[in-house]
Order: structure tokens, then C-alpha cells, then sequence
């Protein structure tokens, strides 16, 4: 499949697995990334430390496109601040946009997140706007000059996969730019599903950071990204709504 | 005083250059925000931290 590129804000990419960086061990960036296939990676900002840490940027192999969050955004104009910083760092201008207004269940504040997208892409960022699938709210985002779509599937860091799917499915036939799932996808079958329902790429990182062996998850995601993705271009036969339908011949039987 | 990333310290004289240097920070993997504005890199050398400034002094982390 290789004409089959995933393009955002007219850069393409190969893969479809989106690899977050959090709670996991630097020391696995490297090895996740590379197995996982993946082409772009999150970041969060925030206070430097001043002891001369390690830093992750050194663990990221090059190549990969990052793709810095606002995390501990409460509302747009944090997002943008944060975004600013982001993109001083001299790391490029994709920009997830994450607002959230409290801490219990992480969901995106939908309103703010359409503000922020149109502040920063008016200021020349790629903005992938991180959501609560709403119709309406993605059709806004896109009005705003977002790149891609990115709804929820189930609360951050749940792992409890596609809550939202049906929501999900309406973003996906409804608006005309890349839908990417992103939070709350805990398994690899979710990440097909996902894929085969016609999600343009996957964003995991809690699935991967809680697994026991995070290199082989990051294979297994890879795998059922590339499955779904192949499913959904190949086109899923269809469901019968009651009935059977032989897979054998209904002549030559074995009888008088 | 300079307020940097919540914290009060008397480097007020200190160059960014000379500042960030000192404290130990990697110039190459920071931003810098100085009274609510981005700080070019290419401003530190010139620019001198007066009382009463506010610094944020940010990098990139793991995240999702």
C-alpha cells in the first residue's frame, strides 16, 4: 500500500500509529517508536528542570515529525501560549490542542479547542484539535483551519476503547479531513476497529506505557493499525440482517 | 528579584545567556518566556534581567 499516505497539513506519512511519550521509561522511546513504525510522536511542555537532565529530544530517533500538546491548558488562550513555546523550541509547527477544564475525566473543553484552532492556524501551525466527537464542533474545527480531526474513542488513559464509536462513525462519513482516534483506545483490536470503521491513523500511548512488554504492544498495535487499515480498503463484505448465506455450493450433494 | 518558573531569585544584572548558563540549563532544548512574550534565542545575550521580571523557562517532556 505504499500510495496509501496519510497527509496532514500537506505532509505525508507512511504510518498510521500516532505514539504518545508519557509514563514510560525514556530508555524505550527508541525502541517503541521503531517497532511501533511510527512517524510522528507527542510531546507535552513544560517547566524545564535545571539540572541538566536528560532530555527526550535525544531519545527520539530522527526523522520523526513531533507533535507537541497543550496539556494543562484550561482554556484557548493557554493553548495558544503553550503552543508559542512549542514551536520556540524548534521542533516545527504541528500543534495538538488539548484543553481540559478538570482533572477528573480529562474531557476536552470543545468550545475553547475551537478558538485555539483558529488563533494557531491562523499563525501557520498544523492544528490537530484533540475532541469530544460532536458533529457540529468537528465541522467548526475544520472551519477553523484544523489539519485533522482528533475525537476521543473513551476518557484518557482508560483503556477502555471505542465508548464513542457510533460518534466516531459520523465524524468519519461526515467531514472531509483525516479522523484520528485518540484516548482511551486500551487494545490492538480497538485500534482495527477503529481502522476497519475508516480512522485515518491511531494515537495510543497509556495502552502501551501500562502493557507488560511495551515493545511487543507497540507491535501488536502496529499490526492491527495496518489490518484495519487493509480491511477498510478492501472494503468489509456485507452483514446479513437475518438468514444465513451458504459459503459452498448448493448443488452436487453427496444424496439422491 | 526575578520570578523563574514560580521561584524568586536574585540574578537580577545576569544576562538570559548568563543566567540560563549558570543555573545549568541546556540553551539548545529550552524556550523562554519573559513577562508573558517569547524570548528569540537569538534576544538572550542582550537581553538583562532587571527586578520584578517574570521567566518561564520551559522544555519538552513525555506526553500523550
Amino acid at each position: 500500500m505504499n500510495n496509501d499516505k496519510l497527509i496532514i497539513g500537506g505532509h505525508e506519512f507512511n504510518s498510521r500509529f500516532i505514539l504518545g511519550s508519557g509514563k514510560y521509561s525514556l530508555n524505550l522511546i527508541e525502541a517503541a517508536v521503531k517497532v511501533a513504525g511510527a512517524e510522528i510522536i507527542t510531546l507535552a511542555v513544560r517547566r524545564a528542570n535545571t539540572k541538566e537532565q536528560e532530555n527526550i529530544l535525544d531519545y527520539i530517533p530522527n526523522g520523526v515529525t513531533l507533535l507537541p500538546n497543550t496539556s494543562g491548558a484550561r482554556n484557548a488562550e493557554e493553548a495558544v501560549r503553550i503552543a508559542k513555546l512549542a514551536r520556540e523550541l524548534g521542533c516545527g509547527n504541528f500543534v495538538k490542542i488539548e484543553i481540559m477544564r478538570d482533572t477528573k475525566y480529562l474531557l476536552p473543553d470543545n468550545q475553547e479547542t475551537i478558538k485555539a484552532t483558529e488563533v494557531l492556524a491562523n499563525d501557520g501551525f498544523v492544528v490537530m484539535p484533540y475532541m469530544y466527537p460532536d458533529l457540529n464542533v468537528a465541522r467548526d474545527l475544520k472551519n477553523a483551519g484544523a489539519a485533522t480531526i482528533m475525537p476521543l474513542a473513551s476518557p484518557i488513559g482508560s483503556n477502555k476503547g471505542l465508548a464513542t464509536r457510533d460518534f466516531i462513525q459520523i465524524l468519519i462519513d461526515e467531514i472531509d479531513l483525516p479522523i484520528i482516534v485518540d484516548a482511551g483506545i486500551g487494545k490492538p483490536s480497538q485500534a482495527c476497529e477503529a481502522m476497519e470503521m475508516g480512522a485515518a491513523a491511531i494515537m495510543a500511548n497509556t495502552a502501551l506505557a501500562t502493557a507488560g512488554n511495551l515493545p511487543l504492544m507497540a507491535a501488536a498495535f502496529r499490526q492491527a493499525i495496518e489490518a484495519g487499515r487493509n480491511a477498510y480498503l478492501a472494503g468489509l463484505g456485507r452483514v446479513l440482517t437475518r438468514g444465513a448465506s451458504a459459503s459452498d455450493p448448493l448443488t452436487g450433494f453427496l444424496r439422491d | 528579584m526575578v520570578k523563574i518558573n514560580g521561584e524568586q531569585l536574585g540574578i537580577d544584572g545576569y544576562s538570559m545567556t548568563e543566567y540560563l548558563l549558570s543555573a545549568g540549563y541546556d540553551i539548545k532544548r529550552v524556550a523562554v518566556e519573559l513577562n508573558g512574550n517569547i524570548l528569540p534565542k537569538a534576544d538572550y545575550d542582550e537581553t538583562l534581567l532587571k527586578d520584578g521580571d517574570s521567566l518561564e523557562v520551559v522544555s519538552f517532556v513525555g506526553g500523550g
